[in-house]
């Protein structure tokens, strides 16, 4: 399997780690393909997206595309980083491996639960 | 200035020995005649594959005549559970839930061709359940086939005790056993363990890639798989790959030189590597037993709240390479078979990393895995929801 220096990169030195201990909005997704796991914690403030950290349990892909989605989202309103896809993700990364493309799925996933939980309790 | 390599991952290859290159090129350049061919390029081609032979029968305690040679250990595995299944046309084929896909995939073709296949159960360490062996021999079992030392976990099974079982439930059963992984590194007696059928691989011992034998025991029926020439004894048709056939006996002859200085000093780097990740690191599993039912060479660790793909890749950014039983990195993603017949829930296995040693692996190798990996599994750890420490 060859990854991009791209994913490599941000395997190394994985951006916006860790827990956010008073987080507006919390999603956690298991990948039913591999097993998976991660959990987003998003602060928001005046609809955007002031704030964002990740913990995954998973390979090279799936912590590459959690580091890049979260350097995605950050600073986004609620509605554009809504529009992130999977794909974007993985082009952001210089691609992933066809058979690794279900990890970015797993990041998105992630952020779409989050906003999710956000919008619920703060409408 | 780049970092020396620490490769440890022996049972998927091995460097070739100087030694076994040396023996080898004459028979490209010089002594590179057809065995099958009356002159004398072909006689001394045929003396050389005549002499390997020999060696390779020695080791196993068997007879030069009951050696074949093959392009390796799926081939043979190939060779004896197709061509006894075939030979035998029908019934009960045994084998366990922890085989190499060469031994687990031939099964399955034949089961779904009509053979009654059983698939012994192992318990968490790995050992096959012998009672379950012995009552699942019937007057229509053809062939139990056991794998040796697992490529994964390193488990020994006890072969001489499942060659007396079979023999005194059905002495008209083969039994094949897969020793691609313990062949030189375990004593094998094809007597004493009343083996039929035994595979073997070169490049696991230090030899070329694309050669390996089988032991086929004097009167047992096999189908031909692969037509042609009348070589190995109408067994196996093709021309005889002379360089890797010399090349496989030379490394075998190696091994076997040595073997208790060479399989001892695995077993001493072996225990240390496990001594220390257990003391140092928290919350790993040793998957596999410990002591002398382990395979010399193999380590393998499950660690847990992290996935083995990522402590792979890791461990390649600091010049180590090792492999990984986790789903991430298998071609289906899903996770070894192996581990999931020992026990291990999947979440666990996904953690698993197979470190394997050779005749070549140094101390200071060892020392360098022992201070590097704790700081790769703690920064994993901190990147994992799973890890409630966080």
């Amino acid at each position: 399997m060859i990854y991009s220096n791209k994913v490599l990169e941000h395997f190394k030195n994985p951006k916006n780690v860790g827990e956010i201990k008073d987080a507006d909005g919390i999603g956690e997704v298991g990948n039913p393909i591999c097993g998976d796991t991660m959990t987003l914690y998003i602060k928001v403030k005046d609809k955007r997206i002031k704030d964002i950290k990740f913990q995954t349990f998973g390979c090279a892909a799936a912590i590459a595309s959690s580091s890049m989605l979260t350097e995605l989202a950050k600073g986004k309103t609620i509605a554009d980083a809504k529009k992130i896809t999977r794909d974007a993700v993985a082009d952001e990364l210089g691609g992933l491996p066809p058979i690794k493309m279900h990890c970015s799925n797993l990041a998105t996933d992630a952020l779409k639960k989050a906003i999710d939980d956000y919008e619920r309790k703060h409408k | 200035m780049a970092k020396k390599s620490i490769y440890l991952d022996n049972s998927a290859t091995t460097r070739v020995a100087d030694e076994v290159v040396a023996a080898i090129l004459p028979y490209f350049t010089e002594n590179y005649g057809n065995p099958s061919s009356l002159h004398e390029f072909g006689r001394n081609a045929k003396a050389a594959i005549d002499n390997a032979r020999k060696t390779i029968a020695k080791t196993i305690n068997a007879r030069d005549e009951e050696i074949i040679f093959t392009s390796g250990g799926t081939e043979s595995d190939n060779i004896a559970i197709f061509g006894a299944a075939k030979a035998r046309g029908a019934g009960r084929i045994i084998t366990t839930k922890i085989e190499h896909p060469a031994v687990k995939n031939t099964v399955k073709e034949l089961e779904n061709e009509g053979f009654d296949v059983v698939r012994l159960d192992v318990d968490k360490e790995g050992f096959v359940n012998l009672e379950q062996l012995e009552s699942a021999i019937t007057d229509t079992t053809i062939l139990v086939s056991i794998i040796h030392a697992n490529n994964e976990i390193g488990t020994i099974q006890d072969i001489e005790k499942i060659g007396n079982i079979v023999k005194s439930k059905n002495p008209n059963t083969y039994f094949h056993v897969d020793s691609v992984q313990s062949y030189t590194k375990i004593p094998i007696d094809v007597d004493a363990a009343k083996v039929d059928l035994l595979s073997m691989a070169s490049h696991k011992i230090h030899g070329p890639k694309g050669v390996g034998a089988l032991y086929v025991r004097d009167g047992t029926r096999l189908s031909t798989l692969q037509l042609g020439g009348p070589q190995e004894k109408n067994k196996r048709a093709g021309t005889e790959n002379v360089p890797g056939i010399v090349g496989f006996a030379k490394a075998a002859e190696i091994n076997m030189a040595d073997f208790y200085k060479h399989t001892e000093k695995m077993t001493h780097l072996r225990d240390k590597l496990i001594a220390n990740i257990e003391e140092k690191i928290p919350d790993v599993i040793l998957n596999g037993p410990k002591g002398d039912k382990r395979n010399p060479n193999n380590v393998n660790f499950s660690f847990k709240y992290i996935e083995g793909e990522s402590i792979l890749l890791h461990l390649d950014l600091e010049g180590i390479a090792v492999s990984t039983g986790s789903a991430c990195s298998s071609k289906n993603l899903k996770p070894s078979h192996v581990l999931a017949a020992i026990g291990l829930p999947v979440d666990v296995s996904h953690g698993s990393i197979r470190f394997t040693l050779s005749r070549y692996t140094t101390e200071e190798e060892i020392n360098q895995v022992i201070n590097i990996l704790p700081g790769i599994i703690e920064k994993l750890r901190a990147l994992s929801p799973l890890n409630k420490s966080n």
